[in-house]
């Protein structure tokens, strides 16, 4: 049972002695965040994008749980009348599918440089922003704009792998390997699309000269996501070359 | 002294459409939820009273709808448990009520991220339409119930209904999924990131606890819905075998082979066994900060209560495979199945137990949702002692598909979480709108609507055990179930008094919306944080400032205070030894 003892004046609401706290600003205010709490804006993007990353994982855990199970499953054959296993085996174009991978690997580096970039440029705003200090015209490489190729660059691979699992007469009702194959692929190319779009949200952003720190939160995010979707590229390569 | 310094978190918006429609603000989004479910909540009963019609007249043509043909009543069914669980139980409370009153309750001006906040609104409402939408095209609504068991929903050609019907059927559970998937991501950044000064975690009220365990369940739990989903998509429209055996339907060899109808129960139950904590652990939330504040005392155990909540929402991730009993899986299954179900018993006790402490030599405030929390409990006691019942795999065998599921589930998922919904009305309305609602008509709704639930739902588990089977849409002329029209009778004359009963609530809201008396910025004497600002709040909820939180959620009747409360903004309690 606690007891009431005034000890401590009364805070918040206006009426204390103290000055309030200003609350904190909406992750995503729609005002391109020019506000001054970037770091406590970042913690928040970063936090959310962490529930992402655990709603995105459980697409994939029970897209796996799905291979899982259909790849164990026998089905009746009518021509032997015996239970048979259809999972079927494609032949997958893994030259193609290597060179996305390492494309895919290359935009993360590129992702990262791009972020480490804008982090720069950041710091660097804040010097030039002094009376009297003058950074002159140094020109950055566009990591951004070559992790956006690179990504567009993959996804146009995934493309090129499907049309040729076509060509080999692959297609997605072919057999449960081959849905398994589009659908694993498909759904990681739609995450990373997300992520081209982010970015080039970002660009047209820096184009229409918003704060840099409004860019930065989009960059360090999107990076956070790129790595992630390269790490669940991986895991999706190994699922499919090893698994099988 | 110093001057209160003023920030917004966003602009107030000026004109009508960012105010009203695409606002940012999470009060005006958490009213956009709860008209959607209240608009939602009306056709799933008008869905739910042509059903019994039809059951105990079965021949009688309906004004305007006609004939109910089986095909019709099974859609019926499916729409009604679709709107009802999806867009009701799961919208309602959480993206209504959640929406409104977490950020406020924790001291923050707005939701962690107000543009997603915006967007999972209106992308609920898209799928709200693209649901409704399956009623009106080629074939009608899908047959398929809610839970959408393959192979009949992974066959257009499996009935009138599952054809373009249950693609909009699908498409609208995936978009209401990236809906529910970006609102528990904005729930949880905001519960742990913008939390006032002082508001620890074991100071936030119950109702925040609920709200943020909903949030996770819904974050691990509708990506796999989804996922669930777009296999079925595909198995439906581009051939592949996910869900389809060997099928042959009308004497057509379909085109699939090898897959398993079971892989679906598996995703979907896995989903959807969260769901029904999804759909009834905000009640519970709303239910313990009623009984607290009515009843004028501490919750009764307040960390047992927040562990309990946790503990259901864990196992609940545990126990999936008690929905598949009747699908012919291992015995061994059935039986971890059945214990982690059973455990779950343990929590639930707790906190019932805990809600009665609560009120036990209080002095109980009876008002309005004070009523609706203790018909809550009452419902979950009644509904939950059933579910050990169920979780037995020799007991759920012959009752799986009579009238006693449907009994059980509605009373402890459907109506208690209803009951939740209507505390939460009458207890946030003054807050919401400032206005405060009919006592009088609160009442007699209460009572109504408490026993015509009774009358609908006991009588059902009397049903299930005589073997009346669930989803008939006709039983009438078998013989065996004679004796069982008379009740039947009974149970169809009780909701539509208590269906027509819930025209008093709509009106006495509607009424009290305009002409109801002003409200206080306190008029229940309650301590949380959204009871310390004004009546309704301002745009950023405590005008241009942040309050500090110097005390736990429910300091009821504390001895010396000079109130029988102490806000949790007042001056720190100090613990007596």
């Amino acid at each position: 049972m606690a007891t009431y003892t005034p000890t401590t004046p009364v805070q918040g609401f206006g009426h204390d002695g103290n000055p309030p706290m200003p609350p904190g600003r909406g992750g995503d205010d729609g005002r391109g965040g020019q506000g001054s709490d970037y770091g406590a804006r970042l913690r928040r993007a970063r936090l959310g994008m962490i529930c992402g990353f655990a709603a995105i994982s459980m697409l994939f855990i029970s897209l796996t749980s799905a291979y899982i199970v259909r790849r164990g499953l026998p089905t009746y054959d009518d021509a032997s009348s015996s239970y048979v296993r259809d999972w079927g085996v494609v032949d997958m174009p893994w030259v193609l599918l290597g060179i996305n991978t390492l494309i895919l690997l290359a935009s993360s580096g590129t992702m990262e440089l791009s972020r480490r970039s804008l982090a720069r440029q950041s710091a660097l705003a804040e010097v030039g922003s002094i009376p009297g200090v003058s950074l002159g015209n140094e020109k950055s490489f566009p990591w951004l704009g070559t992790t956006v190729v690179l990504g567009l660059a993959f996804l146009l691979g995934q493309w090129l792998a499907w049309k040729e699992l076509g060509t080999r007469g692959f297609y997605i009702r072919t057999n449960p390997d081959s849905s398994f194959i589009y659908l694993l692929t498909a759904t990681h190319a739609v995450h990373l699309a997300g992520g081209v779009i982010a970015l080039m949200w970002a660009a047209i952003s820096a184009l229409r000269h918003r704060a840099i720190q409004s860019r930065r939160i989009t960059v360090e995010i999107t990076s956070w996501y790129w790595h992630f979707m390269a790490l669940v590229w991986i895991y999706v390569f190994a699922l499919l070359g090893l698994a099988r | 002294m110093a001057t209160p310094v003023t920030v917004h978190a966003h602009a107030a918006p000026q004109g009508f459409i960012r105010k009203y429609i695409f606002s940012l603000d999470h009060k005006v989004i958490g009213i956009q939820y709860y008209f959607l479910a209240l608009t939602a909540v009306f056709v799933g009963m008008f869905l739910s009273l042509l059903m019994r019609i039809h059951m105990i007249w079965p021949t009688y043509a309906l004004p305007l709808i006609g004939d109910i043909k089986p095909e019709t009543y099974l859609s019926l069914m499916t729409m009604h448990g679709t709107i009802m669980v999806f867009f009701v139980l799961t919208t309602a409370p959480q993206g209504g009520f959640g929406n409104y009153v977490l950020p406020i309750q924790i001291g923050a001006p707005d939701m962690a991220f107000p543009v997603l906040n915006m967007l999972s609104f209106w992308t609920t409402f898209v799928a709200y339409i693209v649901m409704l939408s399956a009623f009106f095209v080629q074939g009608g609504a899908p047959l398929h119930g809610w839970t959408g068991y393959a192979p009949l929903s992974a066959l257009p050609s499996a009935g009138p209904g599952e054809g373009l019907g249950a693609d909009l059927w699908i498409t609208s559970i995936a978009i209401f999924c990236i809906a529910s998937l970006m609102g528990a991501l904005n729930f949880i950044t905001t519960t742990l990131d913008l939390r006032a000064k002082g508001m620890t975690l074991m100071r936030m009220p119950l109702t925040v606890w609920s709200w943020f365990i909903t949030a996770i369940l819904g974050l691990l739990a509708f990506g796999v819905l989804l996922s669930a989903g777009i296999l079925l998509l595909l198995d439906r429209n581009l051939g592949t075998s996910f869900y389809v055996p060997l099928v042959v339907v009308n004497g057509t060899v379909m085109g699939h082979k090898g897959g398993s109808p079971l892989l679906w129960q598996h995703l979907f139950w896995f989903f959807g066994h969260p769901e029904v904590y999804i759909a009834i652990l905000p009640g519970m939330g709303v239910a313990s900060q009623v009984l607290s504040t009515f009843s004028r005392k501490p919750i009764f155990g307040y960390k047992a209560m927040v562990y309990a909540m946790l503990s259901i929402g864990f196992f609940g991730f545990m126990v999936w495979g008690h929905h598949m009993f009747m699908s012919g899986m291992s015995p061994y299954s059935a039986f971890a199945f059945s214990i982690l179900t059973m455990c779950i018993g343990v929590p639930s006790a707790i906190k019932t137990f805990n809600w009665l402490g609560t009120m036990w030599k209080g002095r109980i405030r009876f008002h309005t949702p004070m009523l609706y929390a203790i018909g809550f409990v009452s419902l979950f006691v009644s509904g939950g002692l059933s579910g050990p019942f169920l979780a037995q795999p020799v007991l759920d065998i012959p009752l799986h598909d009579t009238a006693f599921v449907p009994a059980h589930f509605h009373l402890i998922m459907g109506v208690a979480a209803i009951f939740g919904i209507f505390a939460a009305t009458y207890f946030w309305f003054p807050k919401m709108f400032g206005r405060m609602m009919n006592e009088r008509w609160g009442r007699i709704h209460f009572f109504i609507t408490l026993i015509g639930t009774y009358a609908i739902f006991m009588p059902m588990h009397w049903l299930g055990m005589a073997a009346q089977p669930r989803r008939y849409s006709q039983f009438t002329e078998l013989n065996y179930l004679q004796h069982l029209i008379p009740l039947n009778k009974f149970i169809t004359y009780a909701a539509i008094i208590t269906v027509s009963a819930q025209l008093i609530f709509v009106i006495n809201l509607f009424w009290s919306l305009f002409k109801g008396p002003k409200a206080s910025d306190n008029p229940w004497e309650c301590t949380t944080l959204e009871w310390t600002t004004a009546t309704p709040p301002p745009h950023d909820n405590f005008g241009g400032v942040t309050p500090v939180v110097n005390n736990g959620p429910y300091e009821y009747g504390v001895p010396g205070a000079p109130r029988d409360y102490v806000m949790q903004t007042d001056p720190a309690t100090v613990p007596s030894h």
